[in-house]
């Protein structure tokens, strides 16, 4: 394929940008029909066991209380398509902060009061909610998220690793993570006297969430609307439908009114998914000239009692690095805690956490280069799969990268750059995602007075997809992106996939790209004026996005990081972080480069200041608030550089775009932690690097 | 959250005669903590007496050379304020390192030195904790603690006060002024926050009804410096894992004068007096520092998973007396 055609490729400014900064933005929670009542959840108070009674009375007699739903009365649901949302259908208390009971009333405060009113009686089960390697509930699953096969093993690399003249055998511990968007989760429902459910919810794709709450209440997709015009950040944990729609709903169904529900800050760990802890063994084998001979990479991680979500951490280390023996397996237990789920990247930021450490720690071994070592096992065809890959721009990132980072002028030695009290330090770490991509419908539309109207359910999570789909409508139409509007946010449009798995531009993209085509082939046919209707054009790409690519498809990218560690108190500083990223063609360079920065500012909170601890005792993640869950401010995020190398593609599809939601947090936090390594002399194996784990090693 | 009434104090004399015959009485000033706890329902008062409009906003010199701070004077205009800036640039950098921009720009003075632990079993009504609900017990001892006492704490409470300010001021040998029912009345910042003992649910010396209405710095020590160092887990909006608010005085190499207080160690500003003595009339040298500063924290008992509070504190204690020592 040709360089992109114009308008794609140019940096276009977010279309609801003005919207945004001026607040006229509408969310989910920001919809209120006439006669709305407030629900407030109750979650569990205890880890394990069951619910006993719900005494109502005194919440019911509170003002403005309308009705309080628990497994006693909640309407019965047909079949969830997600165990996570069977919420108070039965007794059965699986972790702390499962949702027990629903308040609904004419206010939130209400709701709340009379939530505070309710009496819950409980019987308590012994619980089990800490990870351990010898956990004895350990078990291989059969597939791990993204439904790749739980182990992979090729040769036999317990041998070649006993062999190899250098070892790197390493553990690496990463406790859980939390996707805390800035919006949480609210839904607003309504019943129509048809039986037809409307509701307005913050999630990353309300097709899913259609099918899903279809499902739920026994309706076709055709009886549920959900709209989601703006949604404030997902990260994964809007993908799947929440209980709170399902809530929303069933509370709307039996009140008769339209119910709102925003879920409290407080409330989401518990409910809307985690990145789950693990710990991931790595053993690499190398000759002494740095060619990998064995590479393993042992993951074990924790699901919950509901549902099996397992993190496929070891994935990526089967298509990173060349090696002739590899093993690559997941252990899972479930234990009585929250259930996990997507958060960015998926497997590839802790898996990558992991692997590029010890690529790291196997340079220090070897004495060679970080970039160098990366280089000289850089793979021709993938290795699980031996497929050849479509694009792979690894070393053209990795080089681009050490040019740009000055890189080459680094003094290997650790520990021997001091500013004062400061200790100074540069890493690298490689990034990779795998490209997905999922059949989407959309239509075109050419009205008669030369406009023209694109239309599918994309979810803009603040990614700018209103924006780069106007551009691929532009690009095809060969006309301004000024003249295309642009219809997302509600599964009244043509059916579309999610806004995950970096697969949104994509999806849509191409069906945006086919429908503008059919579109332009149609006008070019018409002879005459058009019709005053105008003329639509309806496509959908199920047959092409489902044919099996014969290609490895995946972005990479390498990620540099400076780091100043303060020897007086462990506080850890990046000074300057730089990524190169290979993912095709970039579509929109002004939201790229945005998606890419905010990638890697989560990768900074990852290695240096965000982590979810799980109370033993009480069962549940201590840090519930952004008082105590750490992101980033601006005041850890330094100046964060962005470049890509612009591949031509032709195995993509027809934009050639690789998705970039993810990549910027792959390898991050290894970068980070590789260069507090060459600053200290110091190699900590567990994330975050808070100063409580540095300090013991530098007084 | 509980339904509450709300009145504006017209005076501090409305104020105290309100607040004493509404036992369930609390006063507003910025409520960037009074207000979330009410949401987490940890704070359920009948009434709120907004105090904000009272006119106890003012920075002024006191007849010794003092200063004289009213209670409803936000972070960000004492921490600007050209006397504390250049007078006491300990209690300008402690407030600077505290909370965030948006939330300075609103937290009042008075309200900073009554805000509460942010344990987090403090602040989740669904689980025991003696601050909160006395006699039920304090999960902590045994569950996450990382950020609580290593100084001072009880068997009852292990909490640590969240001030950065409120460090400075006892450093600074500030003094709490008082208006309650009964009158008047000064408490020296040293002694104003309680350590927990069997008592965890009284942050402080203040009775029913009182109100503060300012904070009083005495003249700074001639040719003292003084500092604020803290440790934290991100570069802003973080509570400290540990700091310290020093002053220093030296003439001739030895030390004159010297004043510590360390926070986020204990259930109160940790006033560092063992330390201060071994400081007094000693050579200003590291040695010296370190010797003083272990001498202090041989008292800590630290928890399980925060013993690295103690090396923290030391470090930057150490740093900190180090540094005005070479600038005096």
């Amino acid at each position: 394929m040709s360089q992109a055609p114009p308008p794609l490729g140019t940096p276009a400014a977010r279309r609801e940008g003005r919207d945004k900064v001026t607040g006229t933005a509408r969310y989910a929670a920001e919809h209120t029909p006439p006669g709305c009542l407030y629900g407030w959840p109750v979650p569990a108070t205890i880890a394990r066991g069951r619910v006993s009674a719900v005494h109502t009375d005194e919440a019911l007699a509170l003002p403005g209380v309308h009705a309080v739903l628990s497994h006693d009365n909640a309407p019965r649901l047909k079949q969830p398509d997600d165990p996570i949302l069977a919420v108070l259908q039965d007794d059965r208390v699986p972790h702390r902060g499962w949702y027990i009971a629903l308040v609904v009333a004419d206010t939130l405060d209400h709701a709340r009061a009379g939530a505070e009113a309710l009496r819950i009686a409980y019987e308590t089960t012994e619980h089990d909610v800490v990870l351990s390697e010898n956990h004895p509930g350990l078990y291989t699953p059969e597939t791990v998220n993204g439904e790749y096969p739980a182990v992979r093993e090729r040769g036999d690399a317990d041998r070649a690793f006993a062999m190899a003249p250098v070892q790197v055998d390493a553990t690496y511990a990463i406790g859980a993570l939390h996707n805390h968007p800035m919006e949480p989760h609210a839904s607003t429902a309504q019943w129509t006297q048809d039986g037809h459910l409307h509701v307005h919810d913050s999630n990353q794709g309300s097709t899913t969430v259609r099918e899903s709450l279809a499902a739920a209440f026994g309706l076709r997709p055709q009886q549920v609307t959900v709209v989601s015009e703006h949604v404030g950040g997902g990260f994964g944990c809007k993908g799947t439908t929440r209980p709170q729609a399902v809530l929303a709903a069933m509370a709307a169904r039996h009140t008769g009114r339209p119910v709102k529900i925003a879920l409290p800050r407080r409330q989401l760990a518990a409910v809307v998914g985690h990145r789950p802890p693990t710990v991931q063994r790595l053993r690499l084998g190398a000759e002494l000239d740095g060619t990998l001979t064995s590479v393993s990479h042992e993951v074990i991680t924790q699901t919950s009692t509901v549902k099996e979500f397992v993190e496929q951490a070891a994935v990526p280390a089967r298509i990173m690095y060349g090696s002739a023996h590899s093993r690559t397996t997941h252990r899972v237990t479930a234990l009585d805690v929250p259930s996990p789920s997507w958060m960015r990247a998926p497997g590839e930021a802790p898996g990558m956490y992991a692997l590029e450490s010890a690529m790291d720690e196997l340079a220090a071994a070897l004495g060679i280069d970080p970039v160098e070592l990366r280089l000289r096992n850089d793979p021709a065809d993938e290795p699980d799969s031996g497929r050849p890959f479509s694009s792979r721009g690894l070393a053209a990132c990795l080089e681009e990268g050490a040019a740009r980072f000055g890189w080459y002028d680094r003094d290997p030695r650790p520990a021997v750059r001091e500013e004062g009290p400061l200790l100074v330090g540069t890493g690298v770490a490689s990034a990779t995602y795998p490209v997905y991509i999922a059949g989407s419908s959309a239509s075109a539309h050419a009205a008669t007075d030369g406009s023209y109207r694109i239309q599918v359910n994309a979810t803009d999570i603040g990614t700018g997809a209103r924006t780069v789909l106007a551009q691929i409508a532009a690009s095809v139409l060969n006309t301004p992106v000024e003249n295309i509007r642009i219809d997302i946010g509600s599964s009244e449009l043509p059916d579309a996939p999610l806004a995950g798995g970096s697969s949104g531009t994509a999806s849509w993209g191409w069906s945006v790209h086919k429908a503008s085509t059919a579109l332009l082939r149609q006008l070019r046919e018409c002879t005459g004026p058009l019709p005053a209707e105008g003329l639509t054009i309806f496509a959908d790409t199920e047959q092409e996005t489902s044919e099996k690519s014969p290609y490895a498809r995946h972005a990479f990218g390498a990620q540099f990081a400076e780091v100043a560690v303060d020897s007086r108190t462990g506080e850890v500083r990046v000074r300057r972080m730089l990524g190169v990223f290979a993912a095709g063609h970039i579509l929109n360079p002004r939201t790229a480069r945005s998606q890419f920065i905010g990638g890697m500012t989560m990768g900074i909170g990852m290695a240096l200041t965000e982590g979810s601890t799980m109370d033993p005792v009480f069962g549940d993640f201590t840090e519930s608030d952004l008082a105590s869950y750490h992101v980033p401010v601006c005041a850890d995020v330094p100046e964060i550089e962005v470049h890509w190398i612009d591949e031509d593609d032709p195995h993509l599809n027809p934009m050639g775009s690789k998705g970039i939601g993810e990549i910027g947090i792959v390898g991050a936090a290894a970068a980070v932690g590789n260069a507090v390594r060459h600053a200290t002399g110091v190699r900590l194996r567990s994330l975050p690097l808070t100063p409580d784990t540095l300090l013991p090693y530098l007084l | 959250m509980k339904p509450f009434g709300y009145l504006r104090a017209r005076s501090t004399a409305e104020a105290v005669r309100e607040s004493s015959a509404h036992p369930g009485a609390g006063f507003l000033g910025g409520g960037t903590n009074l207000v979330d706890l009410m949401k987490l329902g940890v704070e359920t008062p009948d009434l709120l007496i907004d105090i904000s409009r009272l006119p106890l906003d003012q920075v002024g010199d006191t007849d010794n050379g003092g200063l004289r701070i009213g209670a409803t004077v936000r972070n960000s205009d004492l921490a600007a304020h050209p006397a504390v800036r250049t007078r006491y640039p300990v209690l300008s950098q402690a407030l600077l390192s505290g909370a965030s921009g948006q939330l300075r720009n609103t937290a009042t003075t008075g309200g900073n030195l009554l805000q509460r632990t942010r344990c987090p079993y403090f602040q989740d009504t669904s689980k025991p904790c003696n601050k909160r609900e006395p006699g039920t017990g304090c999960p902590a001892l045994e569950g996450a603690h990382r950020d609580l006492a290593v100084l001072g704490h009880s068997e009852h409470c292990v909490a640590t006060h969240p001030s950065d300010m409120a460090v400075a001021l006892s450093a600074l040998d500030a003094t709490v002024q008082l208006h309650g029912p009964d009158g008047e009345r000064t408490v020296p910042a040293t002694e104003f926050h309680r350590l927990p003992g069997d008592t965890p649910h009284r942050d402080t010396e203040i009775r029913a009804g009182e109100l503060i209405t300012e904070v009083v710095l005495p003249p700074r020590p001639d040719g003292a410096g003084s500092l604020y160092r803290k440790a934290r887990d991100r570069a802003s909006f973080a509570f400290a894992l540990a700091s310290v608010a020093a002053v220093l005085g030296v003439r001739d190499g030895r030390i004159e004068h010297a004043a510590l207080a360390f926070g986020g160690l204990a259930h109160r500003p940790w006033r560092a007096y063992a330390a201060e003595e071994a400081l007094r009339g000693a050579p200003a040298t590291g040695e010296t520092f370190e010797r003083a500063v272990d001498a202090e924290l041989a008292a800590a008992r630290p928890l399980r998973d925060n013993a690295f509070k103690v090396g923290l504190a030391r470090s930057l204690a150490v740093d900190a007396l180090a540094e005005l020592a070479a600038d005096s």
